[in-house]
């Protein structure tokens, strides 16, 4: 037993968790864990310039690396404004803990304070309920060490998500003897994630697909949760089966593959959306169905039965009605369904099928013959694709600078490509960019943005400067809010309303202004020059790429329309 | 309560502060309708049990027992199956007494039920009726002519019947 203040505690057993580093922005009700930083030489702590952008960085360290994010802010205002970093990291099943301070339990002249109104106090266990996987409040330093390693656990296995942990500043400042052990035991009885899926229905699902004549494979994020990027490769090899992935799936499986058809969804490669209506199994693994990936559920898939691999029991059957349900983790249940498949098939690298999806990618995704002179989206990311190396780790902004993305630029392998998928948040490409960074620090990182979502949280350029963590923004400037502009010109007769927003800043002296590099480019040749000096260079650069105001994102399936009434031409 | 419809949920839960927040909040945010909740501690000091009834169609009761279940909180959850469970509810109502008339004559109603009278003033009565849902609203029914001038009923309670429970063996 050691006497020890409940601010050491949390740092200590954030130790024993081996954090490496914490991104967040201090405040009163925080500050005894500061103080406990002091001279820390284990932990680093980035200092964002916004809580958003903490947050956000800490999911872009998540995801860049499968291990838990952690983000931390003072009571009150900073810990709101990690709200919607929860949030976002909540619909897109990322592993990572929010500590945020609390006003004491009890105050000065009164044996209770939380609860007061008191200066800088938000409920935010009570704000957060909906958002997380989990939250607590430890009221005692006894409690703290087991709080932190459930929240490990809960944050990073199953299906992960975001844990956060209100720590009230009498409980951070006060001491008390207590025991530093490396626990196993968490005390989370009531969480049991379902890993090995029932081998019946393996056995089912290998049937269906032995049985298949045009499979099909839908990838979602819980492919590259789980690892599962080699067993989805020998699944597709063993079937010959095309692999669509979701936004969330981008990288699960090589884009450059002959097999893989893309995205699907809304705005998905129209190769991958034809396919899902002519395929007559659907092997769909880690995805919960979203409604932008699925449009109208009445035509998804239509002519398949289907097969859905989550681990999360609620997923199954919550959007989309399946024929084979099968819980548990993506890789575990992959392995399994491999090993029951190997002893049905015999592999036909030229069937039907096989032509087919050759034919529909060829037919329906053409790439490019040869580079327009133009600065349009998909020359550009065709281009940036050649230019960066394939451990460069992409995020993206949202809108259309991120479907352009989803569209154009391959994803070579699992966790370089890190977007906003269920919560669409605008600025969380660029702190997720630095957290990757940060996690990644030898491999280029570079956020696809556009001058709309880069306004958002571009202040975190402060924070990349003085923290050293260089990465590269590349601003599709269209000077409006594309995406919404683009809804208005198709669907609200072309009456636009709040989406211009003129030529400024100048992005370039806004990169210059903080101490970045910043170019404009006019042309493919500058583009390429600047990209090319930008992942030479120590230092954060910030492109500018003046585009058209008035390019859409097509192909597109209208509201309420199936994938098969996509329009537009890739 | 419309009996066809109506599905009980039996979940046992940590005994601490927050869990019927969580609980609530997730009816709420997964737009699913709580007809009546109770709360209460269990056999185990460190467990509650909550008894939800919900008016849904199968596919939604499917949805918010899964969606109850992973919540960490909660350690167990079942729908109690149809005709295999005991249920109950207590409603205390205050009953409007115009006369000595009328007086004999809801007495007399409370014996039918097997209600108590807990509370008697000149001119109201306060009863007490446990059973099933549809009892108290017959009983309510009957006491319509007189005049209700308070109610308050608690929501069902209920159990598994038998040799089936719904509990955690440590």
């Amino acid at each position: 037993m050691t006497k020890m203040s409940g601010a050491k505690v949390l740092l200590e057993s954030l130790e024993q968790q081996n954090v490496d580093v914490i991104f967040g922005i201090l405040g009163g009700a925080i500050l005894p864990v500061y103080d406990a930083l002091c001279g820390n030489k284990k932990i680093r702590h980035i200092l964002c310039r916004h809580e958003q952008g903490a947050a956000h960085a800490a999911e872009g360290y998540a995801r860049a690396s499968g291990r838990v994010g952690i983000c931390m802010a003072t009571s009150g205002p900073g810990a709101t404004n990690l709200v919607t970093g929860i949030a976002n990291a909540y619909m897109d099943s990322s592993p990572i803990i929010a500590i945020t301070g609390q006003v004491p339990t009890t105050g000065v002249n009164t044996t209770y304070m939380i609860g007061r109104d008191a200066f800088q106090e938000a409920d935010i266990i009570g704000i957060t309920t909906p958002i997380t996987k989990h939250n607590y409040q430890p009221r005692t330093i006894a409690e703290i060490q087991p709080m932190v390693n459930a929240a490990f656990y809960i944050a990073s296995t199953g299906r992960p998500g975001p844990v956060l942990i209100d720590l009230p500043k009498n409980v951070q400042s006060d001491t008390a003897e207590v025991e530093m052990g490396i626990t196993d035991k968490i005390e989370a009885r009531g969480y049991n994630p379902t890993i090995n899926p029932d081998l019946a229905k393996i056995s089912e699902a290998a049937n269906l697909l032995a049985k298949a004549e045009k499979p099909i494979i839908l990838a979602g994020g819980g492919v590259i949760i789980s690892n599962a990027s080699d067993e989805l490769m020998e699944i597709s090899d063993l079937l010959m089966a095309p692999v669509a992935t979701t936004l969330m799936g981008k990288g699960a499986f090589p884009e450059c593959h002959p097999l893989s058809v893309g995205c699907i969804g809304m705005h998905g490669n129209p190769a991958a959306n034809k396919l899902m209506g002519e395929a007559d199994v659907l092997l769909a693994v880690g995805t919960r169905f979203s409604d932008r990936a699925t449009a109208n559920t009445d035509t998804f898939c239509a002519n398949a039965k289907k097969i859905h691999i989550d681990i999360d029991a609620a997923e199954i059957g919550k959007n989309i009605e399946v024929d084979v349900p099968i819980v548990g983790d993506a890789k575990t249940s992959m392995k399994l369904l491999n090993a029951a498949l190997t002893k049905k098939l015999r592999k036909n690298e030229s069937s039907t099928w096989t032509k087919r999806v050759k034919e529909a990618k060829e037919q329906l995704s053409p790439l490019l013959k040869e580079m327009p002179k133009d600065l349009v989206p998909k020359a550009l990311l065709t281009e940036l694709r050649r230019l960066l190396p394939e451990n460069t780790i992409v995020t993206t902004e949202v809108g259309q600078n991120q479907m352009w993305s989803a569209l154009y630029f391959k994803a070579l392998k699992p966790r370089t490509f890190i977007t906003s998928g269920g919560l669409g948040t605008m600025g969380f490409g660029f702190p997720a960019a630095i957290g990757a960074k940060v996690a990644c620090p030898d491999r280029p990182v570079v956020d696809i943005a556009g001058d709309g979502s880069f306004l958002m949280t571009e202040q975190e350029l402060a924070c990349s400067i003085a923290e050293n963590i260089p990465v590269t923004v590349i601003v599709l400037n269209n000077s409006v809010l594309g995406m919404v502009a683009q809804w208005q010109r198709m669907l609200y007769k072309r009456r636009y309303m709040a989406v211009n927003l003129g030529n400024t800043p100048d992005f370039v002296k806004l990169a210059e202004a903080y101490g970045a590099q910043g170019f404009r480019v006019r042309s493919m040749e500058e583009f390429q020059k600047a990209v090319k000096t930008a992942l030479n260079s120590k230092v954060t650069t910030v492109i500018d790429v003046p585009i058209g105001s008035e390019q859409d994102v097509v192909p597109f399936v209208p509201p309420g329309c199936g994938l098969p009434q996509q329009r537009g031409d890739y | 309560m419309e009996a066809g419809k109506t599905k009980v949920i039996s979940v046992l839960v940590e005994n601490k502060p927050g869990v019927l927040h969580s609980v609530a909040n997730l009816f709420r945010r997964r737009n699913f309708n709580i007809e009546s909740i109770t709360v209460g501690p269990t056999e185990k000091k460190d467990l509650a049990r909550m008894t939800i009834t919900v008016n849904e169609d199968e596919k939604t009761i499917e949805q918010v027992i899964k969606q109850l279940a992973k919540l960490i909180d909660i350690l167990k959850v079942e729908e109690l199956e149809r005709g295999n469970f005991v249920m109950r509810e207590l409603a205390l109502i205050k009953v409007c007494v115009p006369s000595p008339k009328e007086r004999s004559d809801i007495i007399n109603c409370v014996d039918v039920f097997r209600g108590r009278i807990i509370d008697v003033s000149t001119d109201s009565l306060t009863v007490e009726i446990t059973g099933t849902p549809d009892k108290i609203d017959a009983f309510l029914n009957l006491m319509k002519t007189n005049g209700v001038i308070e109610l308050a009923r608690t929501g069902i309670t209920a159990l598994a019947r038998g040799a089936k429970s719904i509990r955690i063996d440590e």
